[in-house]
């Protein structure tokens, strides 16, 4: 093993330099030690993710790619000792909450984003928003859920529509904070253009900030959706659970998160397996929107 | 000059042979409590181009861009004297400033094309002020006249961000184009730019006058002596203890290259400072 010194050779050792690779030079051990300990973090780190997305199609799958499928996205929640049953009421619950939550949240979030990051970002009343909207997304989910239980359920009862708001209380900062993001990373020199051609401050929002930042918009919003549509802890003060599909926004209604929550502790095997399947096809409803989202959220051009 | 208690320098008038666009009165051009340009008399000719050159900070981007009233994007900008635009002063109470960049267009230093695809960026304009005609016609004649149709016309639904620098500057000549503005006031368009596409964008810019009234500032002298018909040539005074722009002299562009009125500027085309 040779240490390369350049300065200790006479200057016509350069005539013929030594180039070839050096496996045992100090630095090159180094190098290769570093880049075989980050290669094994990357596949530890792998590992839970991995086994996770195994564990819920080896226990999840066999009755979601059974043949008792339909019946198992469809069908009602079984009792006790029956057998067969499915999951229906809680994924149309989950779908019409997490509608509703997006419904009230995004539009709002976006609205309130375009005034934090293109407006007026300077503002008292921008940094007091800003900085609350970022204390919100630590905000323990279950307070989302007390918080609505204290100012509608008590007075109006278990619902849909209060399990929606207190989704769409937990859906907000995390969309203002994205779409806020997504807006302010639109080049000033783009908005410098579109004043130029002669726009209002309300067309160069709408037909260039916003469309801009669009992905980044989306991404944020199937973010805040994905987080919405794992809680539990919220739909427990304000939706409640239901056996049965649900026939009106203002009654208890089932959810797929309460419905994991609820028969995984059964010791029925037939419920045991349906809180796995609820789990796979969470997961799935998440992914779906996902990918949503990107297709219409891609670039057109 | 002794510019102690006496009045400060200020241009003699340049007289327009033309038409005259756009006459601009400057006072005074302030940022906050910062003066930065004051007494500058700059006429714009009818269908020529009307080149500004000096050295760094000397104001001539920002009297360029107090034409469209660009600045008024900048909340401490004030505006001291007139604009006159066809005899309209456009920073008049009651005119709107939306309106006046509809009529006036303008091409920046940086290309910035929209992230939207190259037929829609043409567009843009067009639809903004609900074009009734045929648009498709109206994008193929601006790329034409930008010079640019050739190498996109089979790649109109690509984005216009996936040009080279060049052809989305012309790209961006040609946006402003699209809807046939009066004035085009074009702020340093080839500074960033490799010299082959400054030369096709200096060329554009000569044919582009025989329909248009352009105003240009550029860094670049000989730009200036390529393609401008009449230049104003601005400094910067840091004698009052500010940088306060102004301008120092303006004529046909021949006559303030070879014969200049003024020492400072015969220093500063030579080369003497920058």
């Amino acid at each position: 093993m040779s240490e390369i010194d350049l300065t200790a050779h006479p200057k016509d050792s350069f005539l013929q330099p030594q180039l070839d690779y050096q496996a045992l030079e100090p630095r090159a051990l180094k190098s290769g030690f570093l880049t075989g300990l980050t290669w094994i973090a990357a596949v530890l780190a792998a590992i839970p993710l991995f086994s996770v997305i195994y564990m819920l199609l080896a226990q999840g799958g066999t009755r979601l790619f059974g043949a008792d499928v339909v019946e198992v996205l469809t069908g009602l929640p079984p009792a006790g000792f029956e057998v067969g049953g499915g999951i229906g009421p809680a994924i149309v619950g989950t779908l019409v909450m997490v509608g509703i939550a997006s419904a009230i949240s995004v539009p709002l979030g976006i609205l309130a984003a375009i005034y934090l990051g293109v407006l007026d970002a300077t503002s008292k009343l921008a940094t007091t928003a800003r900085f609350l909207a970022k204390v919100l997304t630590g905000f323990p989910s279950i307070l989302a859920g007390v918080f609505v239980y204290a100012v509608i359920v008590i007075h109006w009862g278990y619902s849909a529509l209060a399990g929606g708001i207190a989704l769409a209380v937990l859906m907000l900062p995390t969309v203002v904070l994205a779409a806020e993001e997504a807006m302010a990373q639109v080049p000033q020199k783009m908005k410098d253009a579109a004043y130029g051609m002669g726009c209002t401050q309300t067309e160069v929002i709408w037909k260039v900030v916003l469309p801009t930042g669009l992905p980044g918009i989306l991404t944020g919003v199937m973010l805040a959706v994905a987080g919405a549509a794992g809680e539990s802890a919220p739909l427990l003060f304000t939706a409640l659970f239901s056996n049965y599909f649900i026939s009106e926004l203002a009654e208890p209604t089932a959810s797929l998160s309460i419905l994991i929550y609820n028969f995984s502790g059964m010791p029925f095997e037939n419920q045991i397996e349906l809180a796995w399947t609820a789990s796979l096809v969470l997961v799935l409803i998440v992914l779906t929107f996902n990918i949503l989202a990107r297709l219409v959220g891609r670039p057109k051009v | 000059m002794n510019a102690t208690a006496e009045a400060l320098f200020v241009a003699e008038p340049f007289q327009a042979a033309g038409d005259v666009v756009i006459d601009c009165n400057v006072n005074k051009i302030f940022y906050g409590d910062f003066l930065a340009v004051r007494d500058s008399t700059v006429p714009i000719e009818k269908k020529k181009i009307t080149g500004f050159i000096g050295p760094s900070g000397c104001g001539k981007s920002t009297v360029l861009r107090s034409l469209n009233r660009m600045n008024d994007l900048i909340s401490v900008f004030r505006f001291e004297g007139s604009v006159m635009y066809h005899g309209q002063d456009i920073y008049a109470k009651k005119v709107d400033p939306v309106v006046v960049r509809r009529y006036i267009g303008m091409v920046f230093q940086q290309p910035n094309p929209f992230s939207m695809s190259i037929f829609d960026n043409v567009a843009f304009g067009l639809r903004l002020n609900r074009y009734k005609g045929n648009i498709e016609e109206r994008v193929e004649k601006a790329l034409k006249r930008a010079a640019l149709w050739k190498e996109v016309k089979d790649k109109l639904k690509n984005s216009g961000l996936s040009l080279s620098g060049g052809q989305q500057q012309r790209l961006c000549i040609a946006r402003a184009i699209a809807t046939e503005p009066d004035v085009l006031l074009m702020d340093e368009p080839c500074s960033a730019l490799d010299p082959i596409a400054t030369r096709q964008v200096e060329e554009l810019m000569l044919e582009l006058k025989e329909n248009y009234t352009v105003a240009l500032v550029t860094h670049n002298m000989q730009q200036a002596t390529r393609v401008a018909d009449t230049t104003a040539f601005f400094s910067v005074d840091i004698s009052q203890g500010g940088r306060t722009g102004y301008l120092v002299e303006m004529g046909p562009t021949r006559q303030i290259f070879e014969a200049p009125r003024e020492k400072l500027t015969k220093e500063y085309i030579s080369g003497e400072f920058s």
